[in-house]
């Protein structure tokens, strides 16, 4: 049998629901553990992380107005989508990240189990951390969680597929819409990440993908006046502590990097709590006095 | 013929106000280390009421020494311990409440009838409420041992002082945390009395530490490296400083800051509730309330009716001496903030917006401003746009809920809104649309310690009250 030439992949970003190449028609090589090249990836501009913002801002309302029934059975969509890409996604994440067969498995394994987590999230969110407060007069008054906004994502540099489903999922479980930097050095889990996305019936976005330099593009992201959070867990100190100073600006959201020994570790409600809000809505209940009722 | 209100002033010698004042430090009051005071006046007379020790940096320095060292036996006593502490605190707030409903209105220049039946009720059912919550913390949600941070930097408003107070110490005390508080340069009288009630409660020294002063004693604080934690109430401005502050930092904080509420009142609402409820969202404490309704968005068929009922009723507040049980509205604050508001309703008029207040003579001395409204206010003007914390609403028209829901949100801020409308539906999608924090319907500014109260966009984040309000001192 005949060596076959195979046919190679042009990345692209996901943005908005379709696939561009950054306008700044940019790309960068991106190299396996060993060196050897991969492919070359879309290294993004500040005009391509604008529009993602734009197209997360476009699709806010009807992400966060969508049931959470329906948000769920999007995400397990992405699960099941994911499965069948198994075999691709450990290849890739074995390029990325130098792992063996067995161990990238492992990691892809865990990243389709955790959307199936955050799939079942959904629904339930809102009654553990919501509820009625029992105010001390006569008023119905209940707390119920909403989505912060856009959310802009610096996704986990070490870990590039386990570690980016891991901080992306939480994020748009509750309504929010994410635009994300994938890991610089190995960012083609993510952008094939996009493709599923594009094909699990999650709105086009929804979740923005963008690769490149995190110094360069989260840099607009962390100042951008249309962006309500920011999630720096790939940022190292130094440019966590200036985007964190950019993100005053209007008061976004800021989760800090946390240390992560293990991705595959079963996570705490920690990453979708930091991406909402708390409203209360109060109405009086009318009461029964002593000359009747007054409603 | 007509029936006038003879006057009815609450007694003043309920209260003791001394000659001059010290920081309150790890149990002890004592002079500023670079020995500077600075005085409080009374906004409704002018009279300066007392001298303060003024904090600097030292001071802060020594201050978060103090509450460190207080922290590790403070943080391990068991929680149903730290509880009872923070029980006799609610209860002797309660014993003193007229006192300091008085030295309160003295202080600040809100009315007696506010300090009395809001601010102090409220200032110890917080109490209350946090103190129940110290020995339950393992059940709050937060995991099976949550841990307090250690320091809590705590920077306070003007515009309810003790009850600011409360919302930062009750929660933090509760949750194991030791505090150093900074009281507002204009009001810091009750929480020096407050350091007296931590001393009859038997306080171990250095739980809560009170450092009056100015900006710069705040910026101190929060920029402390020993701080772990920073909550901060006042303007946007200030937040974002403290936020660029804090950056890069393990400091956990959060922000309550401004806001520039919309009060929603469709063609359908209880027009004279309504009213009461207008009136409450911008004339209480003279409208020096980050959530005040200080946009009144009215849907265009009612806006005759609804503005008559409106003056009619703004007609009938008594302006004048705060501590008369009869008076609605008190004295402003400070004159540079009487300056601000001043400055900001001459815009208002040079703009193009039109003003009406109602008959009302103001004090000769102290700081006054009339009750004020504006019509034909656009969304273009700096009046519907930036907060005044004042008496002073601004009128905009709307045709449609989407009209009205685009309006309300269209502001950097997001702290409160109120709808108006006996249509239940209606209020729920509205109130699901709005991009606010606490969404008041059928009602305005009501508040209460099980109730999460923060904002949304630039008012701030981190929630106030309620479970919620456990969050911010825990190590979670």
């Amino acid at each position: 049998m005949s060596d076959r030439l195979s046919v190679f992949k042009t990345y692209k970003l996901y943005v908005g629901g379709k696939f561009p190449r950054s306008e700044s028609g940019r790309v960068y090589e991106v190299t396996d553990a060993n060196g050897d090249w991969l492919a070359n990836a879309p290294l993004s501009s500040r005009k391509d992380a604008r529009d993602a913002v734009v197209a997360a801002r476009k699709a806010f309302g009807a992400w966060s107005g969508a049931t959470a029934y329906n948000r769920g059975q999007i995400l397990y969509r992405i699960a099941e989508m994911l499965e069948g890409r198994r075999e691709q996604f450990v290849r890739e994440v074995a390029d990325a990240e130098g792992l063996s067969e067995a161990q990238a498995a492992a990691q892809v394994d865990a990243a389709i189990d955790r959307w199936v987590w955050y799939a079942g999230w959904t629904d339930k969110i809102a009654q553990v951390v919501g509820g009625g407060n029992p105010v001390a007069g006569p008023f119905f008054n209940l707390s119920s969680p909403e989505p912060t906004g856009v959310v802009a994502v610096v996704a986990p540099q070490e870990s590039s597929f386990l570690g980016l489903v891991s901080v992306i999922a939480p994020v748009i479980a509750t309504g929010n819409t994410a635009v994300f930097v994938a890991a610089e050095r190995s960012p083609l889990p993510a952008l094939s990440l996009g493709e599923v996305l594009a094909t699990s019936d999650l709105p086009g976005g929804v979740v923005n993908v963008l690769s490149g330099r995190p110094a360069e593009i989260a840099a607009p992201l962390a100042a951008h006046q249309d962006v309500n959070a920011i999630d720096l867990a790939g940022a190292d100190d130094v440019l966590a502590k200036e985007l964190e100073i950019a993100a005053a600006d209007n008061l976004k959201r800021v989760l800090r990097p946390q240390p992560v020994d293990d991705w595959t570790a079963t996570p705490g409600i920690d990453r979708m709590t930091a991406f909402l809000e708390t409203k209360t809505v109060w109405h009086p209940t009318g009461s029964l006095g002593a000359s009747g009722s007054s409603y | 013929m007509t029936f006038e209100y003879a006057p009815a002033p609450e007694s003043r010698s309920v209260v003791d106000i001394a000659p001059s004042y010290g920081l309150f430090i790890d149990g002890e009051f004592a002079e500023a280390a670079d020995g500077k005071v600075f005085k409080t006046v009374s906004p409704s007379t002018e009279e300066v009421l007392s001298e303060v020790a003024q904090a600097g940096e030292a001071d802060v320095d020594r201050a978060v020494r103090a509450a460190r060292k207080a922290f590790g036996t403070w943080s391990a006593l068991p929680g149903s311990e730290r509880a009872k502490y923070l029980f006799r605190i609610a209860r002797i707030i309660q014993e003193r409440s007229r006192e300091l409903a008085v030295l309160e209105t003295l202080d600040n220049g809100k009315p007696i009838k506010e300090t009395r039946d809001a601010d102090l009720p409220l200032v110890a059912a917080h109490f209350f409420y946090y103190a129940g919550w110290a020995d339950k913390l393992e059940h709050a949600g937060f995991g099976p041992a949550p841990r307090p941070l250690g320091v809590a930097g705590q920077v306070i408003p003007w515009n309810f002082p003790l009850l600011m107070l409360a919302w930062k110490i009750a929660p933090a005390l509760a949750t194991g945390n030791t505090v150093v508080l900074k009281p507002a340069e204009t009001t810091p009288l009750s929480a020096l009395f407050f350091a007296d009630i931590c001393r009859q409660a038997g306080l171990p020294k250095g739980v809560v530490n009170i450092v009056p002063g100015y900006g710069d004693a705040g910026a101190a604080l929060v920029a402390h490296p020993d701080v772990n934690k920073v909550a901060f109430t006042g303007s946007t401005a200030v937040g974002k400083e403290i936020a660029r502050t804090v950056a890069g930092t393990r400091k956990k904080l959060t922000l309550e800051l401004g806001g520039k509420g919309a009060n929603i009142v469709f063609d359908d609402a209880p027009i004279d509730q309504a009213v009461e409820g207008i009136v409450s969202g911008i004339f209480f404490n003279q409208g020096q309330v980050c959530c005040a309704g200080s946009r009144l968005l009215v849907q265009e068929s009612i806006h005759d009716e609804l503005l008559d009922s409106l003056k009619r009723r703004l007609a009938t507040l008594r302006l004048g001496d705060p501590l008369d049980k009869n008076t609605d509205i008190g004295a402003i604050n400070s004159a540079e903030q009487l300056a601000r508001i001043t400055a900001l309703a001459e815009q208002g008029e040079a703009e193009g917006a039109e003003r009406w207040s109602p008959a009302c003579e103001l004090p000769s001395a102290g700081y006054w401003f009339a009750p004020t409204l504006f019509t034909n206010v656009t969304q273009a003007h700096t009046i519907a746009r930036d907060e005044i914390f004042g008496p002073v609403l601004s009128v905009l028209t709307f045709r449609t809920p989407d009209e009205a829901v685009a309006k309300a949100n269209n502001t950097p801020y997001g702290l409160s809104a109120g709808i108006w409308t006996e249509k239940g539906s209606r209020i729920l999608a509205v109130a699901n649309k709005l991009r606010a924090g606490v969404i008041w319907s059928n009602t305005f500014n009501k508040f209460d310690p099980t109730s999460p109260f923060g904002g949304y966009k630039e008012s701030g984040f981190g929630r106030e009250g309620g479970r919620h309000g456990l969050e911010a001192y825990l190590d979670v």
